[in-house]
């Protein structure tokens, strides 16, 4: 017989091992699935690595994926610690890199570099907020699903630029092409290192998040909301203030990382823009505990493998889509791994049973 | 007229599909997010099967299998190790797109038989295929459509008479209560995990094998996505999921068709109705807070007997 019982803590030397073991585990079994494939799933994973670190520029290249997944998954932790399931990242995302070219299609050449940028900024980090303000009020108003609402808003997002961009905001010396007018120079972040300064942004949106969520009133209100509501009203908190306020911190850090994909990437706006960040950073904030500096770093983790597989591509025609098929396996088996952190599985044997009955 | 509502009737198909199945996982008290990643696999396992065997019914049953996998690992994930649902089915999402990108990395493009595709051709109904307007929609259809229609009939069957699906909506509504009449909590949201995983992975197949018919990467294209926001349009009742589909399918193709007739509304504008319309069911729905109206009460709530 088979029984299940709680643990109740475990060193913290052995969660790790579990953790290291389940992901081990997973590539093992990737590997596998590879090889049926008929590929060398050692040759893979050696040039996904080198893909991804191998050299200077591959390493910027890295960087630059890091980076709008480090804020994005910064946002989504804020909104996940409060067991709000914010799977909107990816409208987020979109209509800050709006609000920015907004901001950078209107605004004068003549504008400074900074001003320009900080615009943009703001703008961006506005209208990302404002777009998880209409379902984090209507969850703190009347209790609305936020999942459903939040996914729904991400395709209204995208529909909406996809009509700028094929619309409205058609640019005609592209000759028919629909694409947005390129940025002026002043809208494009400068360059530091060889890399955009998007890196440092990700640093402090890293550092800020921690000191929020760790260090204010604020932050250790949305924990206790996460943790349990009935000790968030007992405590007499303004539940419906917290809830907005970590949805437009949430939001807003979406929205910001839009802006930089638009400003240092794109140099643009493209309906295409979010490039599914919003839904890796769900895992990667999952996957780091929620805690901010983990969850940074597998942020990395998963840009050398977003990188390193499109290297794989080019390299040895194998399709990007190994990338999907390789997070999803870790996650299954990381997700599974949760439970033996949680759980201990004792074999009982039936006869022992019977006696002590 | 009755070609746009015949073209109606076939966009919806996928829909249908794959709210039915997500309808069964949440009736049972599971959010499976992972609706779009089962449809993927379902297109392609099935896609390939038809090209290999020249098979419909091979293929349908590849395809059905595929997305019952994947529901069946979701399940294992949520109900036998716990883990959190929402990230559990975005995992299946991305996990499918992968898997699908893979399996048909040699296969985009390439046609199905003549064979094979004429299997799925219109069969009308004697009789009722003549009614006027709706008689071709609904009566001169293929096989999967009927199939469809059944579905809808079968669960609402399945949900109101029969003990099985009464025993589902308990372990939804309230996990503790059901086990402690006596319901195997877990089995019954297996069953009903992995029944809506293959639903969704014949509404993959149906885009395969029927409407294009053919493999490309983003071949589902969110139709996943708005299977998971059907469910709720429809408050969780098979008959209005039906509807809801036609809706959601005629809106679809209603931008091109506008067009066509030369009057001017950008298809992008188009394309947001479904999912402003699903924001204010949810929103009118919990606002009104009609007990019927409302998801299963247990929805996404993990049950452990343990910490009862």
């Amino acid at each position: 017989m088979i029984k299940i019982n709680k643990r109740a803590s475990l060193p913290k030397r052995k969660e790790m091992m579990i953790q290291a073991l389940a992901v081990l585990l997973s590539l093992v079994f990737a590997g596998l699935v590879i090889l049926a494939m008929g590929y060398n799933p050692l040759e893979v994973y050696y040039r996904i690595v080198e893909g991804s670190v191998g050299t200077i520029i591959r390493i910027q290249q890295t960087i630059n994926k890091a980076v709008p997944l480090i804020i994005v998954s910064m946002g989504i932790l804020v909104a996940f610690k409060m067991k709000f399931w914010n799977i909107g990242g990816e409208g987020q995302i979109m209509m800050g890199a709006f609000g920015a070219t907004l901001v950078a299609l209107n605004l004068p050449e003549s504008v400074p570099t900074p001003i320009m940028l900080l615009a943009m900024a703001v703008m961006a980090t506005l209208c990302g907020a404002i777009w998880a303000f209409i379902p984090a009020f209507f969850k703190a108003k009347f209790g609305t699903n936020e999942t459903i609402f939040t996914l729904m808003m991400n395709y209204i997002a995208i529909k909406f630029v996809t009509y700028m961009q094929f619309g409205p905001w058609k640019d005609p010396s592209f000759g028919g092409f629909p694409k947005v007018a390129s940025f002026h120079d002043n809208a494009i972040m400068p360059s530091l290192f060889g890399l955009h300064i998007g890196w440092i942004i990700a640093l402090f949106a890293v550092a800020g998040v921690y000191i929020f969520i760790h260090h204010t009133k604020r932050g250790y209100e949305i924990s206790v909301v996460g943790e349990s509501l009935d000790t968030a009203r007992y405590a007499g908190m303004n539940i419906k203030a917290i809830i907005i306020t970590a949805m437009l911190v949430s939001g807003g850090l979406c929205g910001l990382a839009g802006m930089i994909q638009a400003s240092a990437i794109e140099k643009t706006l493209t309906y295409t823009i979010s490039a599914g960040y919003g839904f890796t950073a769900i895992i990667t904030a999952w996957l780091g505990r929620l805690s901010a500096p983990v969850v940074g770093v597998v942020c990395f983790l998963f840009a050398m493998l977003l990188q390193g597989s499109s290297f794989l591509q080019a390299s040895m025609a194998i399709p990007a889509s190994v990338a999907d098929m390789i997070q999803g396996v870790i996650l299954f088996f990381v997700l599974g791994s949760d439970f033996f952190l949680q759980y201990k599985v004792v074999l009982k044997d039936k006869k022992a049973v019977k006696e002590v009955a | 007229m009755e070609s746009f509502l015949v073209a109606v009737v076939v966009a919806s198909m996928p829909l249908l599909f794959a709210t039915l199945g997500e309808l069964l996982s949440e009736k049972a008290g599971n959010l499976n997010l992972g609706v779009e990643g089962m449809m993927l696999m379902g297109a392609v396992i099935g896609f390939r099967v038809g090209l290999a065997t020249n098979s419909p019914i091979l293929a349908v049953l590849a395809a059905l299998l595929a997305g019952a996998f994947g529901a069946a690992m979701f399940a294992f994930l949520t109900v036998s190790l716990r883990a959190n649902q929402v990230v559990t089915g975005l995992t299946l999402t991305i996990f499918g797109s992968g898997f699908a990108g893979l399996v048909g990395r040699d296969v985009v493009g390439v046609p199905l038989s003549l064979q094979l595709r004429n299997s799925f051709d219109a069969i009308p109904i004697p009789l009722l295929s003549k009614i006027p307007v709706i008689g071709k929609p609904l009566f001169d259809q293929d096989i999967l459509v009927y199939f469809g229609f059944a579905c809808v009939i079968l669960i609402l069957l399945y949900f109101k008479k029969t003990r099985i699906g009464l025993n589902t909506r308990a372990v939804g509504e309230n996990a503790a209560a059901a086990d402690a009449s006596g319901i195997n909590v877990n089995l019954y949201k297996y069953l009903n995990i992995t029944a809506g995983g293959a639903l969704c992975g014949l509404g993959g197949a149906y885009m395969t094998l029927v409407t294009i018919p053919v493999w490309q990467q983003d071949v589902v294209a969110g139709r996943g996505w708005i299977a998971v926001a059907l469910v709720i349009f429809a408050s969780w009742r098979p008959v209005k999921a039906w509807l809801g589909a036609l809706l959601f399918g005629a809106l679809s193709i209603l931008g091109y068709r506008l067009q066509a007739m030369g009057i001017s509304l950008s298809q992008y504008l188009v394309d947001m109705i479904p999912y402003i319309a699903t924001i204010l069911v949810v929103i009118v729905s919990t606002y009104k807070n009609r007990k019927e109206d409302l998801p299963p009460a247990d929805l996404s709530n993990p049950y452990f007997r343990e910490e009862r």
